[in-house]
């Protein structure tokens, strides 16, 4: 009797990823693809967004940091969603891997938050006149901020990195109940912060000479975070695995 | 080593009631010396101050004794004490003298008043918002207490893991009373704090033995 694991390939190909050396090989081969497509997209969505879409007809020109600001905030959620996810993994598999790819995403989800509430700041002053506001969205992603910074904290404080990665990964599992408040809460509340006018389903309320650039810059985005998921994890993995024998081959063979 | 703490007693004696007796005798000098204040407002912040400068006395005897058990390490007698005489004590005495008998701003919560300028109707919202709300906290505290427990020097580290997760309990309490001051009903936003202090309280447990489980001889 064969079992799925041997006839289906996809799911062999993932299990196959849990294993380091695999996995390191498989980084070193993508990881200059992802970059590269992330650098053209960010170039195309950067062109038509800064050069290409027309002025606002409220804001005039200083809307365009819309194009950094959104692409970050959606990626700030997804990481954190994708982190917890890798997080369960970690603590109830243990899958070694997990923990890593777990570790490798708060500093990239820390930056793209922290990128947000910049622009979200530097955007505030000239439209609402003021650089901050306690209100439901910003408190909520400045929260996020510091999830992210309570995960690199307590995973680093711990000598043994595997007991760090999992204690961290129960942190950000409790951690999880802020991104519904996020996403929601210019639904929910009557807040400085504009509502949704990109929607999942249904017609967005966005000119489409805007929402290309959008959309091109979030998936560039995308790309980005893979790219430095696996740079991360590929040189993480090698520090924890540098006492086998797979990380002398491989390092040796670089030269 | 009692004598000391009881020696130091003396000492917070003297001090607070040197620094509470212009608080009880003459409030006005001591407020408009700092602030510079409407003449209402004054009126308003008066006896509070009264009551500030006389209970100064009592709260620095009881902290001092408080952190000289603590110190000796019998933290479990602190612990139930304290627990005892919030719940006992400081929460029903408070709503029985301000909205209960009606006694107004003064005899309620004196340092609440002065603080927040907090009007006498949205007091019991705010004490059932905290009933449950401070109770959803302190299994966010067990949660970090276990996850840092084998850290040495976590102070801080503690206070950022926390901050995050105490803010959608600290949103929908103060959505309670904001409510309440619009006239709203609150019964949404202390049903949803309910909820999150119910799911706290089911999930702290087991992820706080998972917690204190890392790096011991049973992982989790």
């Amino acid at each position: 009797m064969r079992s799925a694991y041997a006839v289906n390939p996809l799911l062999r190909w993932f299990h196959q990823l849990g294993s380091p050396p695999y996995f390191h090989a498989f980084a070193t081969r993508w990881m200059p693809w992802f970059g590269f497509a992330a650098l053209l997209l960010t170039a195309i969505g950067l062109y038509l967004g800064f050069v290409v879409a027309p002025a606002d007809y409220l804001q005039g020109e200083s809307y365009r940091i819309i194009f950094i600001h959104v692409p970050s905030a959606w990626m700030s959620m997804f990481i954190y969603a994708l982190m917890a996810l890798n997080g369960a993994i970690a603590l109830i598999w243990r899958i070694k891997l997990s923990e890593i790819l777990f570790l490798s995403c708060a500093p990239i989800g820390a930056m793209f938050t922290a990128v947000t509430l910049i622009t979200g700041m530097l955007w505030g002053k000239p439209t609402w006149g003021t650089y901050w506001e306690w209100d439901a969205r910003l408190t909520s992603e400045l929260a996020l901020l510091f999830l992210y910074f309570g995960v690199i904290g307590l995973a680093s404080a711990y000598e043994d990195a595997r007991q760090g990665a999992r204690a961290a990964a129960v942190l950000a599992l409790v951690g999880v109940v802020n991104l519904p408040i996020i996403h929601f809460s210019v639904i929910w509340w009557n807040t400085l912060h504009q509502g949704d006018t990109v929607k999942l389903i249904g017609k967005s309320s966005i000119h489409p000479s805007m929402l290309w650039p959008l959309l091109i810059l979030a998936t560039a985005a995308k790309l980005y975070f893979v790219f430095a998921l696996l740079l991360r994890a590929r040189g993480t993995l090698l520090e924890q695995e540098r006492a086998k024998h797979w990380v002398r081959d491989a390092i040796g063979e670089r030269g | 080593m009692s004598r000391w703490a009881w020696d130091v007693v003396k000492v917070a004696l003297v001090v607070m009631g040197l620094l509470g007796l212009p608080m009880v005798l003459m409030p006005e000098a001591v407020l408009s010396s700092i602030y510079r204040l409407q003449p209402e407002t004054l009126e308003v912040a008066l006896w509070p101050l009264r009551l500030v400068g006389l209970s100064m006395v009592f709260e620095a005897v009881g902290t001092v004794l408080q952190n000289a058990l603590l110190g000796a390490g019998d933290t479990r007698r602190v612990m139930l004490t304290t627990i005892a005489s919030q719940w006992l004590l400081f929460l029903p005495i408070a709503y029985m003298m301000g909205p209960f008998f009606g006694l107004g701003l003064t005899a309620a919560t004196p340092l609440l008043a002065l603080l927040l300028k907090l009007p006498v109707k949205l007091l019991p919202v705010m004490l059932i918002a905290l009933a449950i709300g401070s109770f959803g906290a302190t299994q966010i505290g067990l949660i970090a207490a276990a996850l840092t427990a084998r850290l040495r020097r976590s102070g801080i580290l503690l206070a950022i893991i926390v901050l995050p997760l105490y803010l959608p309990l600290l949103i929908f309490g103060s959505g309670a009373v904001d409510a309440v001051r619009l006239g709203d009903s609150p019964r949404a936003a202390l049903l949803l704090l309910a909820a999150q202090t119910l799911l706290l309280t089911t999930l702290a447990a087991p992820a706080a033995a998972a917690g204190l489980r890392i790096g011991s001889d049973n992982p989790p």
